[in-house]
Formats: structure tokens, C-alpha cells, sequence
């Protein structure tokens, strides 16, 4: 790895670091990372919605023949003017007096939104949905294939299950008639069974939360301190208790706040604690 | 006008789409093919009014000296760096006056907003804009180390770009996400109390699914607890997001019809 | 206070403290946590093992970093195990950062294919991987499911050229190929809602083999699918990243996470345990002072 490389994950590494100082509270560090790359994002979102939009879409046919500059003026497809104009009637939202001109080109948009997503999401969402919900139940395997396992989500047992509790779970948000009785009864089984499915999710939501720390901790170690460990054709002594150092660093950091937190409780009794 | 004609748009355009998809013909086809392609087109204008109006919040930001203003000049020379990445490759090796370049860019275009917003001294930052923007021209004619390319797509493979973008926008991005990481953990130990039957079955499918890989429990519970967790995904998990897939389902067909139909207009603003 | 409601109100970075202790311990002890390949995750490796030579993979990658601690790895154990088999990649990047993360991940794996493997007992040998002939990356267009509708009609009527300026009918790989008809099967790895629109958009209207991977927050909601059959595999975040690169034999850096993965969730788990004992003893103690009150 060479030394722009090094340079380059040091520069990430402390945007890195700049960012995770927001866990002891917001401070100028964290500030100046999220404003930087609020605009950085905007700037590289520019460049793309220009080198992947507007030269493909609008002006690559003029490419051929060398002038790139007038969209579509001049080439085979005039009327590609069209849906240049429209997407600039956009552009009159900021102009009090003309915004209702922008309607025009989002009307179109909507209306070709609205019109494709009502057969398909009927067809993806609810008719498939349907049909897979009323599949013939596996009887000769009810409770499980090949001998009695109840954790078997292929047994019949299990398909009926699915089936009452879709059921039940769509009868809990019908709420037209009042969930009293046998009504109230399926309802309240079909929430039994949607904090089940809720809970599950939020399993996988701390599993996904948590995976995205590691990621920035394997970021700094393996890209970062190992990078400069590797430092190619210079090897330099001095790089080699980068990679401790970090840890120390860090383990510095929690142990010095720890002490200043528990010095703070011992001092102010009556001090609550921040939430 | 005005309300009307919006409208109109909408039920012609809803309604030839929601025809397409029953009855493809050729030349439906061939609109239909034309209205997908001007959709897009459509699409990269209305993109680039959001950063626009980013650009404009920051302005206004620093031109009424808001809360945290000073660190809109970060977002907005952020902005223009890229812009000017994006746009610019190197030719050779060597880097030339590549960097006094883009610095002159940033500074011209953050004076121009400092001109705008200061409500003294307007003149001496419409000078230094005048300045940098001097600077930049001139490197940018006579220096030979970079070249401009806005009409062809090299500047996405520029070095500069590739490199801002791994280097500052990934780790920052991941980072903020990261840090829910720790914001979930204090959320769990919070709010997760077995007060109810249905917060007690809450948190024993969460735990179990949390749980699902741990080799340590094996000893004790087999290989029940991944089981367990599987089942409980393909299942019960199953039954209530199909619900609310239907559920949500329903409600974009019912909005998509209300919507071609003009019963429901909030999209006019 | 009382013992009890100290161990329910906790500060907060208390517990953000020994997170991070135990994550950092937990990262350096080198210990190795078996991974139990799931069957929805299973799915997805048989289907891209027994392809073709030459066959089109599609691979649409719809994430911004945020999440591409989750999708990553995925899109490099997938990429990875299509290219060694000789499939050709098809990528589209339909979210606003994504065109970066792909052609990040391309460059990387790209490099990594140069060197000799051996996945699952067979050696591959090194072999290079060139833009045109072994993959095509198309970029971006905005308005995700429109671009689905488009390219459902013809991969050049919304991307006429590639992400990189190079018209598509000049590529070599982009020969005959016009729309999905012509792709072998899709494997979506997304971090945002495309998923759904590649579910009820694409595969709803053109009948393709699909399947997802997604991050964990999103993995639950995307069961029904599998159940009715509109998609034939989930990779549900780290862990079903960490099963594909079981399966592949080819371990990065989501296997590697899980043994961090699973100290994190003892923790978490400790803490949720600590919160109802407190809760729990404090409303037996509320309930007897009550009583004695009384």
C-alpha cells in the first residue's frame, strides 16, 4: 500500500472517529462530518443524475456528430424536447406566482405512477398473496415430515397455522365491526401472532444495527491499521503500534469517561442521568 | 388550468396505463415504451431540484446566521468539490496545479454566497470571488496536467472521485448508521418489559431469533433454539406480514384508483 | 433509589460503553461461531451453482454505505461465486449512492479474481475480468420501478449506455441481449424499498427467477414472498450473508462478524434481562409496600 492510500484511509479513519463522537453527545467533530458529507452526497448524486441522466438520456445521439451542447435540437428525435421542457416546468416550484405550472409534469408522472402500480401490486400483493395463503394443506404429513416435529415449517400443521393466522391477523385490522366474541376472540389471536412476527423482525433489526459496527470496526482495523502495518516498499517502525493504539485509544477514551461519569455521581447526588 | 388540467393529465395517463397492462397492442406498446422513457427524463429534473433546494437552505442558513451556520460553508464547499471531481480527470501522472485549481472553484463559489448574504462589504467578496474565479479560469486554460469532460462520462473513473467517494462519503455514511447500533441497545433495555402477553411474546421471539446462532446454548438445547427461529420466521412471521402485505396491498390499489379517478389530489401541494 | 430502579434507568452510555468493550474484546479473541445454513439461503447458492456457462446473471444492487455493512459482503460472495463459475454479471444501481458502491465492489472483486482460489475442493484458476466481456454495469436512472417497466421492454431504452459512457450494443456481452427474457435469474441485494418493486414490478409483470437479499431490518417482511413462491431465496443481513460465504467457501468479512455478532447479543440480551428483573422486583416491592400500607 502506498502512502496517498495510507493517507487517504487515515483522512476516512478520523471521519470514522469523528462520527462515533456523537455517542458521548453532539460536538463540532460530528457536526463537521455530517455537514461535509450532506454535501458531498449532494455533489456526487449531481454528477451521477448528470453523467448516468442527462448525457445517455438527452444529449448522447449528438455525441456521433460532435455537438453535445443543444439537447436533441438538432437530431433525429426533436420531440425528445418534450419531456425535457416538462422536467424543467419543475422547476418553476420555487416562483410563488408559477408553481402550479410544475403540477403538469408531476400530474404525468403520478398518473403513470398510479395507473402501472394498481394491476401490479394487485397482482404481486394480494392475488398471489391469496393464492399461496390457500394452498391445499399437506394432511398425510400433518405433523411433520417423516415423524412428529412440530418445528417443521412445511408440515400441515404448520400451513394451517399460517392460514389462521393471516386470517386472524387480517381480521385484527378490519375495523368495521367491533372485535367483541368469536370475532374479538380470532382477532386477538391474529395480534398474538403479528407481535410474534414483530418480534422476530426486531431480532433481526438489532442483528442488522449491530453488524454495522462491527463493519466500521473491522473497516478500521483492516483497512486502516493494517494498512499502515503494510506500508509496501517504505516499512516504517513507526507504524507498527498503530494498530494497538487504536484500541488504546479507545479503551482511554471509555475509561476516562468512566471516571469522570462515576466522579460526577459521587459528587451530585440528586444529578439525573441524561436519557 | 390551474386544477383542472393536472387532473386530466393524471386520468389520461392513469387510465392508458392501467389499458397497457390488459390489452398490449403494438401501438400501445409503442407509447407506452415512449411514456416510460420520458418518465425518466422527467425524473432527472425533479432529482435535481432537491439539490438545489439543499443549496438554497444553506444559503439561507448562512445568510440569516441560524443555528450551526458555519458548518453549511462544510457542506456547500463539499458540494462544489465533488462537482468539480466529478467533472475533471487527470492526464498524466502528474497532478499539476489540479488542487490550487479546485481550491479556487470551492472559494469562488463560497465568496459568491458570502457576497449574497453579507449585508456589508458585498464589493470586497464579490472581489475575491472575482479573484478566484480569475485563479481557476487561468489554471484551467493553461494548466495541461487535467482536462475538463462534461459531455462523456470519464469523470466517474477520475481518481479524485473515485477517492472522495470511498474515502469520505462511505465511512461517514456507514458510521452514522453504525451508531444506531447503540441507540437499538439502549432502546431494547428499556423499552423490552414482559408487562403484557403480548410484550412477553414480543420479546421471547426476538430473543430466540437474537439467538439463533449461539453454539454455546447446543449443549443445553440442541439444535432446537435454530429451529426454533427458522420456524418461527416461516411462520408465524409469515401469517402476519402476508396480513399486513394484503393490508398495504389493498391500500396502494384503493390510493393508485383514487388517485386516477381525481378523488384524492394532495400530490397538487 | 433502590437497587431495583438503578438497574432500570441505567444512563445510557453505560451501555453504550460496555457494548463497545465487549465488541472490541470479542473482535480480537479469535474464536469461530458455526454458521446453520438456512434452506431460503441455500436456495439461492444451488440456483447460481448449477448455471451455465455463459449464462447472464442479473444483479441489481440497490444500496447506499449505510447499509453496505449487511449487503457487501453478499454482493461479494455472489459476484465472486458468478464469475468463477464463468456467468457473465448484469448490475444496475438504482438508489441514489449505489453507482459508487457497485463500481467499488466491482474494482475490488475484479482484483481478487487475479489470484488462484479454491472454493468448496476445486481451484480456479487466476483470470481477469473485463468490462464488456464478463459483466456490464449500467448505472443509474431515477424512478426505480419505471426503469423496471423500461428494462422489462429493453435493457437500451433506459439505459443506452452503461455507467461508464460505452454505448450497450458495442459491448460484447450486451450482444442479443434485450430484456429479461434473456437473464438467467436475478438475485436483488438491496437496502432500500426497490426490493419491493423489484418483487411486484419486474418479476410481477416479466416472470423471472428472483431472489433478494436484504438487510436484516427488511428480511422479515419479505417471507410471504418466499412462501408464495414470487421469489426463491432470502439473504437476511450479516447472517445471511454469513451463510453465503458458508455455502461458497469463500469466508469475508460477514463470517467473520458473526463470533462479534453474538457477543453483541449477549449483551443486548443481558441488558433487556437486567431491565425486567429491575422491573419486575420493583413491582413486587411496590405491590407489598402497597399492601402494608394499607
Amino acid at each position: 500500500m502506498d502512502f496517498t492510500t495510507f493517507l487517504w484511509t487515515t483522512f476516512a479513519a478520523f471521519l470514522t472517529l469523528c462520527t462515533f463522537s456523537f455517542l458521548y453527545k453532539d460536538n463540532p467533530f460530528y457536526k463537521f462530518a455530517e455537514h461535509l458529507v450532506v454535501g458531498a452526497a449532494a455533489g456526487y448524486f449531481t454528477i451521477i443524475l448528470w453523467h448516468n441522466g442527462m448525457i445517455p438520456k438527452l444529449m448522447y445521439d449528438r455525441l456521433d456528430d460532435g455537438s453535445p451542447w443543444f439537447l436533441y435540437l438538432d437530431s433525429s428525435a426533436p420531440w425528445y424536447l418534450l419531456p425535457a421542457i416538462l422536467g424543467m416546468l419543475m422547476w418553476t416550484r420555487f416562483s410563488k406566482n408559477y408553481s402550479w405550472i410544475s403540477r403538469w409534469p408531476l400530474a404525468m408522472y403520478i398518473g403513470i405512477g398510479a395507473g402501472a402500480a394498481v394491476p401490479l401490486e394487485m397482482k404481486a400483493r394480494v392475488n398471489e398473496q391469496l393464492v399461496a395463503m390457500m394452498a391445499p394443506i399437506n394432511w398425510s404429513d400433518f405433523f411433520g415430515h417423516g415423524g412428529f416435529n412440530l418445528l417443521d415449517a412445511t408440515s400441515g400443521l404448520s400451513q394451517l397455522l399460517v392460514f389462521v393466522g393471516t386470517l386472524c391477523a387480517l381480521i385484527y385490522f378490519f375495523f368495521s365491526k367491533a372485535h367483541t366474541g368469536v370475532f374479538g376472540g380470532m382477532a386477538k389471536f391474529g395480534i398474538w401472532i403479528l407481535m410474534i412476527g414483530f418480534g422476530a423482525s426486531f431480532g433481526f433489526t438489532v442483528m442488522a444495527r449491530i453488524s454495522l459496527f462491527i463493519n466500521r470496526m473491522q473497516y478500521l482495523d483492516q483497512q486502516w491499521i493494517v494498512a499502515a502495518l503494510d506500508l509496501g516498499d517504505t516499512p516504517n517502525e513507526a507504524y507498527h503500534w498503530g494498530f494497538p493504539f487504536f484500541f488504546y485509544l479507545l479503551i482511554a477514551v471509555v475509561v476516562g469517561y468512566t471516571i469522570i461519569e462515576i466522579y460526577r455521581h459521587v459528587t451530585s447526588k440528586d444529578v439525573t442521568s441524561p436519557q | 388550468m390551474k386544477q383542472q388540467f393536472p387532473r386530466l393529465l393524471v386520468l389520461v395517463f392513469g387510465a392508458f396505463l392501467l389499458f397497457q397492462f390488459f390489452m398490449p397492442h403494438e401501438k400501445s406498446e409503442w407509447l407506452y415504451e415512449y411514456l416510460l422513457d420520458w418518465i425518466i427524463i422527467i425524473g432527472i429534473f425533479a432529482l435535481a431540484i432537491g439539490i438545489w433546494s439543499l443549496i438554497r437552505v444553506h444559503v439561507d442558513k448562512i445568510k440569516n446566521k441560524k443555528i450551526g451556520w458555519q458548518y453549511s460553508y462544510v457542506t456547500l464547499a463539499g458540494l462544489v468539490g465533488f462537482i468539480v471531481f466529478g467533472f475533471t480527470i487527470r492526464n498524466g501522472a502528474e497532478w499539476g496545479w489540479y488542487f490550487p485549481f479546485v481550491l479556487s472553484v470551492v472559494g469562488m463559489f463560497l465568496m459568491i454566497i458570502q457576497a449574497m448574504a453579507s449585508r456589508a462589504k458585498v464589493a470586497m467578496f464579490a472581489g475575491l470571488a472575482g479573484v478566484f474565479a480569475l485563479t481557476a479560469l487561468l489554471i484551467g486554460i493553461f494548466d495541461k496536467a487535467f482536462s475538463f469532460h462534461f459531455a462523456t462520462s470519464e469523470g466517474l473513473q477520475a481518481y479524485m472521485f473515485v477517492h472522495s467517494f470511498d474515502f469520505i462519503l462511505i465511512p461517514i455514511f456507514a458510521t452514522m448508521f453504525s451508531l444506531l447500533a447503540f441507540f437499538i441497545a439502549s432502546a431494547a433495555y428499556r423499552a423490552f418489559r414482559a408487562r403484557s402477553i403480548m410484550a412477553t411474546l414480543l420479546l421471547l421471539s426476538a430473543i430466540i431469533v437474537m439467538l439463533r446462532f449461539n453454539p454455546y446454548l447446543e449443549p443445553v438445547f440442541g439444535s432446537y433454539i435454530s429451529q426454533t427461529s427458522s420456524w418461527l420466521m416461516n411462520v408465524p412471521n409469515l401469517a402476519a406480514q402476508r396480513a399486513i402485505v394484503m393490508g398495504v396491498g389493498l391500500g396502494i390499489v384503493a390510493t393508485g384508483l383514487k388517485v386516477i379517478l381525481g378523488i384524492e389530489r394532495k400530490y397538487m401541494g | 433509589m433502590n437497587i431495583f430502579d438503578k438497574m432500570m434507568s441505567l444512563d445510557r452510555r453505560w451501555v453504550f460503553l460496555f457494548l463497545i468493550v465487549v465488541c472490541v474484546i470479542a473482535y480480537i479473541v479469535p474464536f469461530e461461531v458455526p454458521i446453520i445454513v438456512e434452506p431460503e439461503v441455500r436456495s439461492i447458492f444451488n440456483f447460481i451453482d448449477t448455471l451455465p456457462k455463459g449464462a447472464i446473471m442479473f444483479i441489481p444492487l440497490d444500496y447506499d454505505p449505510g447499509s453496505m455493512a449487511e449487503l457487501h459482503p453478499m454482493t461479494w460472495a455472489i459476484v465472486e461465486q458468478c464469475w468463477r463459475k464463468e456467468l457473465k454479471v448484469l448490475m444496475t444501481a438504482l438508489s441514489q449512492n449505489g453507482p459508487g458502491m457497485a463500481d467499488q465492489a466491482l474494482r475490488d472483486i475484479a482484483d481478487s479474481m487475479l489470484v488462484e482460489k479454491t472454493y468448496n475442493g476445486v481451484t480456479y484458476p487466476p483470470r481477469e475480468i473485463i468490462n464488456g466481456i464478463d459483466y456490464c454495469f449500467l448505472g443509474y436512472k431515477p424512478y426505480p420501478s419505471m426503469v423496471m417497466l423500461a428494462m422489462g421492454q429493453n435493457f437500451r431504452l433506459p439505459f443506452p449506455l452503461d455507467y461508464y459512457g460505452v454505448p450497450l450494443d458495442s459491448l460484447p456481452m450486451m450482444q442479443g441481449v434485450n430484456n429479461f427474457d434473456d437473464i438467467a435469474g436475478a438475485v436483488n441485494i438491496s437496502g432500500t424499498n426497490s426490493t419491493d418493486y423489484w418483487i411486484s414490478y419486474a418479476q410481477g409483470r416479466f416472470n423471472f427467477p428472483l431472489a433478494i437479499g436484504v438487510t436484516g431490518v427488511s428480511t422479515a417482511q419479505y417471507y410471504p414472498y418466499l412462501g408464495s413462491g414470487q421469489i426463491f431465496g432470502i439473504m437476511g443481513g450479516m447472517l445471511g450473508a454469513a451463510e453465503y460465504e458458508e455455502l461458497a467457501d469463500n469466508p469475508g468479512n460477514a463470517k467473520d462478524s458473526m463470533r462479534i455478532q453474538l457477543a453483541a447479543h449477549l449483551v443486548i440480551i443481558g441488558f433487556v434481562i437486567i431491565g425486567n428483573v429491575g422491573y419486575f422486583m420493583n413491582r413486587r416491592q411496590k405491590k407489598r409496600m402497597q399492601r402494608e400500607g394499607r
